[in-house]
């Protein structure tokens, strides 16, 4: 599962082979595979608790979760034992589910200080400025934001935006957005999309995880794989997501044994 | 995924640390008698009033007991203590006259600069004596005064009035150490804001004690006029020795009627200090005093800046911040008195603690019976780096009336390793990543300090962070 066969000779980002992690002793995820070609965009569904968080706090790097065995290759690197920091520079991102509020460090600041970490370059002030003034404008963001302190007293939609807001700004080579659909309104959802049109191009990767339908509609989608108790069960193309939506997780992880 | 616990190393001090080879030009013996007394005041050249008042002092001291409610002074010997050290100088007017090594003790703190730059007067004080002193023209001329207390004190125009507010509102009998100061103090800054004038930038004394196993006894007493307004900045700092050395100043805020003074320090002493220091303001009618105060050196601290809001509608709001690392136990915090109606105060404090240091939040909510419509507000937030640090918060109210309005919160925290992850995943190493939570829980003070110390205390802050990194 998970290497579906390909039609065409395409160049793999991210490989994870045979994965087994495990949080405080508990395995999760027993033995999966993905891999992720440059300019593919994938989707990850299954059931709470399936493990989709599991995976993702892996491939970046949370040291809570310890592989076991198994091993994830991004860019022709081997990442597994790498520390976060180590694994952004590569070129992933993870859009947090919930991103943790930082008092005291302005959404601005703290973007240049990852953009001056990741490209290890200094920022230069104005452009820069005027660059974050125009990505936030598109995802109608108020200004203000900026010098705001990161995520505290954000809305829930305000949080998102700020992560697709910082996807852009540090336009990474694969970006992994988990489950960053929902809790928002229809308007949300729509301007988030727009963000993540805006990001993909022909070279980058993303890798969706997400509940709803939604937030696929104005994207085009390669693969879709359903994860159910730590393992890959079935991937296919964009067609899985309504098969998913009509017969549930269950009855696909059973006809798929 | 291995996970690695941060090396954090002590902050560089390297520029605080360099001991000057000054030869004082006279000292006293160690230890504190009448005798030593007899000859700091004589030295001095006392005016009679302020020699028997020194020698009262030492009677209180004798008879009081040494603090045992808060952390250990056991390694404080007042006979291994200098109490008085003359450096080689008369005080001057001009840094260009102030010996060189002693100026480029100040150059490298950044002193003569800032004056240049963003300060309407400067003080600087150099173990027991001020050895420069001096006040914008612009500012003389609005006709406020800012001198050394030696000067004021002899003063013909300004000697009655140092006389009269002179530890009137910290008394010898106010603890062992204010008594201690009484007998033997030294040095430190005199400020009169006449009435109605506004002081536009800030005035900034600095206090370096230089000699091992000395004290340094500094005395500033500022005394705001009617609806004069005022900011006064206090620097402090010394090298570290293996001896322990003792600070015990005394600071006397007088804010009349109507008037705003605020006052910011950064108390960076080494980690031999013992810093004993009271501060303590009285405001009165519609009167603002503010505190911004930053803790960040000495072996031990206790310090509670104290406010009487004297007069009705008057106010005071407090903000500071502690940082205690190895060795550290800095016991700090603030006090109010609420003696008039409709007065407001506002407590607001952070600490930090790591590397086995120990930081206490302690302080005093006083409503008076007659302090009717009050409001009062304490907020301390703890912040522990790690499993050996220790982080207490005492907070004592005692409201003498119903009709207030009183609110208090504490919070305790480490810093999570979600939040450490998520920083990460956005390309900072992990110490960046806790470096960067810990300035950001410090910036709302760094926010009310002047822009030198907020920079300065940023850059302690990064520099206990750092680890391993250069």
């Amino acid at each position: 599962m998970g290497n579906f066969p390909r039609q065409r000779c395409i160049q793999m980002l991210l490989e994870i082979k045979n994965l087994k992690v495990s949080v405080d002793g508990n395995t999760i995820l027993h033995g999966l595979n993905l891999n992720v070609g440059k300019g593919e965009t994938h989707v990850l569904m299954g059931p709470n608790g399936a493990g989709k968080s599991t995976l993702v706090n892996t491939i970046m790097g949370h040291p809570e979760y310890k592989v076991d065995e198994g091993s994830i290759i991004f860019d022709g690197k081997d990442i597994t034992h790498l520390p976060a920091n180590e694994r952004a520079k590569a070129g992933l991102f993870l859009s947090f589910q919930n991103p943790e509020e930082v008092p005291g460090v302005t959404l601005e600041n703290f973007m240049r200080t990852s953009r001056m970490a990741i490209t290890g370059k200094p920022v230069k002030l104005f452009a820069y400025k005027k660059e974050l003034k125009e990505k936030m404008a598109e995802l109608n963001m108020n200004d203000g934001y900026a010098e705001r302190y990161l995520n505290v007293g954000f809305s829930g939609g305000e949080k998102k935006k700020s992560e697709i807001l910082q996807m852009l700004m540090l336009n990474p080579k694969l970006a992994i957005l988990d489950e960053t659909d929902s809790g928002l309104d229809v308007d949300a959802v729509k301007i988030v999309s727009q963000g993540i049109n805006q990001y993909k191009n022909k070279d980058n990767s993303l890798l969706i995880i997400t509940h709803s339908a939604k937030i696929l509609e104005s994207l085009k989608v390669d693969y879709v794989h359903v994860l159910v108790d730590g393992k890959i069960v079935k991937t296919g193309g964009s067609e899985l997501v309504g098969e998913i939506g009509r017969n549930g997780f269950q009855k696909i992880a059973a006809a798929a044994v | 995924m291995e996970k690695k616990k941060t090396m954090v190393k002590d902050i560089d001090r390297t520029i605080y640390d360099i001991k000057d080879k000054v030869h004082p030009s006279y000292e006293v013996k160690e230890g504190l008698t009448p005798e030593i007394v007899e000859e700091i005041s004589k030295t001095k050249n006392d005016p009679k009033w302020m020699h028997d008042f020194r020698l009262k002092s030492l009677e209180i001291y004798n008879n009081l007991k040494v603090p045992d409610w808060g952390p250990s002074l056991d390694g404080l010997n007042m006979n291994d203590i200098v109490t008085y050290i003359r450096p080689d100088t008369p005080m001057r007017g001009n840094w260009a006259q102030v010996p060189d090594d002693i100026k480029n003790t100040f150059e490298r703190l950044g002193i003569p600069e800032a004056e240049r730059k963003s300060l309407a007067g400067v003080g600087a004080q150099y173990d027991s004596e001020v050895v420069y002193h001096n006040v914008r023209e612009e500012v003389r001329r609005q006709g406020v005064v800012y001198t050394d207390m030696e000067s004021a004190i002899r003063d013909p125009q300004y000697g009655s009035m140092v006389r009269d507010h002179f530890m009137k509102l910290v008394p010898p009998t106010d603890h062992k150490f204010a008594a201690l100061h009484g007998a033997v103090w030294s040095g430190g800054s005199f400020v009169y804001v006449p009435p109605h004038v506004k002081v536009e930038i800030p005035l900034q004394s600095y206090f370096r004690l230089n000699a091992p196993g000395a004290g340094q006894f500094e005395h500033t007493l500022i005394i705001l006029g009617e609806g004069a307004d005022l900011h006064f900045i206090e620097g402090c700092s010394a090298p570290k020795y293996n001896v322990a050395n003792l600070h015990a100043g005394c600071v006397e805020l007088y804010v009349a009627k109507n008037a705003h003074l605020r006052y910011s320090t950064i108390e960076n002493w080494s980690k031999n200090m013992y810093n004993l220091n009271t501060k303590r303001a009285l405001v009165e009618e519609g009167g603002n005093m503010e505190w911004v105060s930053g803790s960040f050196g000495s072996h031990v601290s206790y310090l509670y800046p104290m406010s009487i809001l004297n007069g009705e509608n008057s106010r005071m709001e407090f903000t500071g911040i502690t940082f205690a690392g190895k060795g550290q136990n800095l016991d700090t915090g603030a006090k109010v008195v609420h003696a008039a109606p409709h007065t407001y105060s506002d407590i607001s404090t952070k600490s930090i603690s790591k590397d086995g240091g120990t930081c206490t939040y302690r302080s005093s909510v006083v409503i008076l019976p007659q302090a009717y419509g009050c409001k009062s507000s304490v907020n301390c937030e703890s912040l522990m780096l790690d499993d050996r640090s220790r982080s207490d918060t005492i907070p004592v109210m005692d409201i003498q009336n119903d009709d207030v309005d009183v609110g208090h919160e504490a919070k305790i925290g480490r810093i999570s390793d979600d939040a450490i992850f998520y920083l990460m995943s956005r390309g900072m190493s992990e110490e960046d990543a806790r470096a960067m939570i810990v300035t950001g829980f410090a910036e709302p003070i760094a926010k009310e300090l002047p822009v030198e110390y907020a920079v300065e205390m940023n850059n302690l802050i990064k520099l206990e962070m750092e680890g391993a990194i250069g």
